[in-house]
């Protein structure tokens, strides 16, 4: 196991900076999740810390040591790639030991590391099998198999889940946080799924444009987003977001209307703003704005309601069963205490 | 006609018997195979069937002849020269093949590395693919000609290390040797373009998880690019044994079989006893004794190569 370091790391293809000198420390036995959305250039940095990438300026360390100059087969580091890249001519069992195969391990010692693999994953029953007689979970199975055999200092995993349907997704996340918990191995995940990150990670870091928005553990993304893009990223349904500008303690939409704001932020009057309040933050309220129904989407735990209120559409979410139908007005309030206000130039966070 | 229009016009009106002939299942499946099995049997069965028919009889030109059974394989069998041309088939089939796999795979990987101009220089490999046989044969026949050998010239007189010309084709080995270099430069552009086309199906992250599992350049090569290119090699290998043993242009253009017989092949033999020799059922004879050759050739790289277990079962990616 070993900390790894990414300092100031850039990397062009030609003239075109996909990832343009970000500074990511990671923890011995930390779980990251590096999420963006495509083209971010997330896997890209996971390639480069593999050595699949060169690196173009900057320094990646793992342990203590700078890897820049290093062969991936001498980073000791293990990767489960998103179409697993699994021998299709090799058994379950002959994928996992192939590493320590090349490494001339006696066969002893193979098959110890491959049977406990496999009992950790439960593959016991499944390794004379060939990939292909494998469904995506199992073959997503091997794949960390043969990452666990090699008992790397590093994992990487690159969006290893997305070729599995939604329920397997969210059976397998479980069982790579479960993995790592045993493991404790450092491990680093790519992602572009928000979900996933926030359920499984340590610590994310927020990726966009080849530069690293936020870093943070995921209830922090989620309760207080750096600047308009995490927030837009983090939390599904997305943040509603209003343009306008903050006047005497409350803020007043483009179009006229006035929203509450709990603690407007100091020397603020008349700046102009993005209010955002996410869906699950706005109550059903007697005295609130009033907002005319546009679509009712019942999920059965909660309700999606999108709505106009003055001229603008939010999308909330509540827990409670609403009956209302397109076209009726219901009254509704943001939750103050976690409404966020973000400068609406440069998109930073304003409020505390 | 007008009865299956008027029919297919009237919902409760029974279809008329011609559309109920077409809906008729084996009739559609004789009409639907009549043309392929047509075309196959003017074109492939008949030439086959009248070829073996042959090789029973005593037939020559301008004279039909009588069943002999087995008379003409009684005497190719005792006849030295038809071993002879036996031998030098095998030893053609399998010094070229080897050598043409070796290059072309070797080309192959090339090929499939990053290098500028690479359409233009995969384009340039497959001209001797290309370029009718006849013409390339004659090429080669000044090439390898006694007195005006390009090689020749440049070992006598550009680079004199030679005092004499070679003697490519006077001699029987040198003869043979010479042949198969020229079938190798013929065929190594299908091996190489084949071998190609396998190796760009090969998955990159297999070499990347390769490359991370620890494995060198050549490990890279012994653990996954040979086992996930043996299907296809063995599929190039079947077409490129059943070319090269039944190669007649080469050698009919470039030598004729000689010196002394030292470089017939079955086939040239076959058309040298057959068409010039006028036995035809003789020639027939040993065109149909390259049969059993070639079936097994087929078969043992069939079924020792083209099909892995690995292979089978269902697969969705």
């Amino acid at each position: 196991m070993a900390s790894v370091d990414i300092i100031d790391a850039a990397k062009s293809f030609g003239a075109v900076r996909v990832i343009k000198g970000v500074n990511i420390p990671i923890g011995d036995g930390e779980f990251v999740i590096l999420v963006g959305p495509s083209g971010c250039g997330k896997s890209t940095l996971l390639r480069m810390i593999a050595g699949l990438e060169e690196i173009s300026e900057g320094q990646i360390r793992i342990g203590s040591r700078v890897v820049n100059d290093v062969p991936p087969k001498e980073r000791d580091i293990a990767m489960v790639f998103q179409n697993y890249a699994l021998y299709p001519h090799m058994t379950v069992a002959d994928n996992m030991a192939f590493s320590l195969k090349l490494k001339q391990a006696p066969k002893s010692e193979i098959t110890a590391k491959v049977d406990r693999a496999a009992q950790i994953l439960g593959l016991g029953p499944l390794l004379q099998r060939y990939p292909r007689q494998l469904s995506g979970g199992q073959r997503q199975r091997v794949a960390m198999g043969r990452a666990i055999v090699r008992d790397p200092q590093v994992f990487l995993f690159d969006e290893p889940l997305s070729n599995l349907d939604a329920k397997l997704r969210v059976q397998m996340r479980t069982e790579i946080k479960e993995l790592h918990q045993r493991l404790k191995t450092t491990t680093i995940y790519v992602t572009h799924d928000q979900i996933e990150a926030m359920t499984m990670a340590d610590r994310i870091v927020v990726m966009h444009d080849g530069i690293v928005e936020q870093m943070g553990v995921p209830l922090d993304l989620y309760d207080r987003p750096a600047n308009l893009f995490v927030a837009g990223f983090i939390g599904s349904p997305a943040m509603n977001m209003i343009k306008g500008s903050i006047r005497n303690s409350s803020f007043e939409t483009e179009k006229g209307n006035h929203l509450p704001l709990g603690n407007a932020p100091a020397a603020s009057e008349g700046r102009r703003a993005i209010y955002g309040v996410r869906p699950e933050h706005i109550h059903l309220a007697g005295d609130g704005i009033p907002a005319e129904v546009v679509v009712v989407e019942p999920t059965g735990a909660e309700t999606q309601v999108i709505v106009k209120a003055g001229g603008d559409e939010l999308t909330c979410v509540f827990r409670e069963r609403i009956t209302a139908k397109p076209g009726e007005t219901i009254r509704i309030a943001p939750e103050l205490k976690v409404v966020h206000l973000f400068d609406a130039d440069d998109g930073r966070r304003l409020s505390a | 006609m007008t009865s299956v229009a008027e029919s297919l016009g009237k919902t409760s009106v029974q279809p008329g018997p011609i559309a109920r002939l077409f809906d008729w299942k084996p009739f559609l499946i004789v009409i639907c195979l009549l043309p392929a099995v047509g075309l196959l049997t003017v074109f492939l069965t008949y030439p086959l069937g009248l070829g073996v028919w042959l090789s029973f009889t005593d037939t020559k030109i301008g004279r039909d002849g009588f069943f002999v059974g087995l008379e003409n394989f009684a005497s190719l069998a005792r006849d030295p020269i038809f071993w002879l041309s036996v031998f030098n088939t095998i030893v053609y089939t399998a010094l070229a093949t080897v050598l043409k796999f070796g290059l072309g795979l070797w080309l192959a990987l090339l090929l499939n590395e990053y290098m500028p101009f690479k359409a233009l220089i995969r384009a340039i490999v497959l001209v001797p693919w290309i370029v009718p046989t006849v013409l390339s044969a004659m090429a080669f026949w000044w090439i390898y000609d006694p007195q005006f050998s390009i090689i020749s010239y440049f070992f006598k007189d550009v680079v004199p290390i030679r005092e004499q010309n070679f003697d490519f084709l006077g001699e029987p080995w040198p003869a043979r040797l010479s042949l198969i270099a020229a079938n190798v430069w013929r065929g190594i552009p299908f091996v190489a373009i084949s071998l190609l086309a396998g190796l760009q199906t090969i998955s990159p992250s297999l070499y990347e998880a390769a490359m991370l599992d620890g494995a060198t350049g050549w490990q890279r090569f012994r653990y996954v690019t040979v086992p996930m290119l043996m299907p296809v090699l063995a599929v190039v290998l079947t077409f490129s044994v059943i070319f090269t043993f039944t190669d007649f242009q080469l050698v009919y253009a470039i030598t004729r079989g000689g010196p002394n017989n030292a470089t017939h092949l079955m086939a040239t033999l076959a058309f040298q006893r057959g068409i010039p020799g006028g036995q035809l059922g003789e020639g027939a004879a040993i065109a149909v004794a390259m049969i059993p050759f070639l079936v097994a050739a087929t078969l043992i790289s069939y079924f020792g190569l083209a099909r892995r277990k690995w292979q089978q079962g269902e697969s969705n990616d």
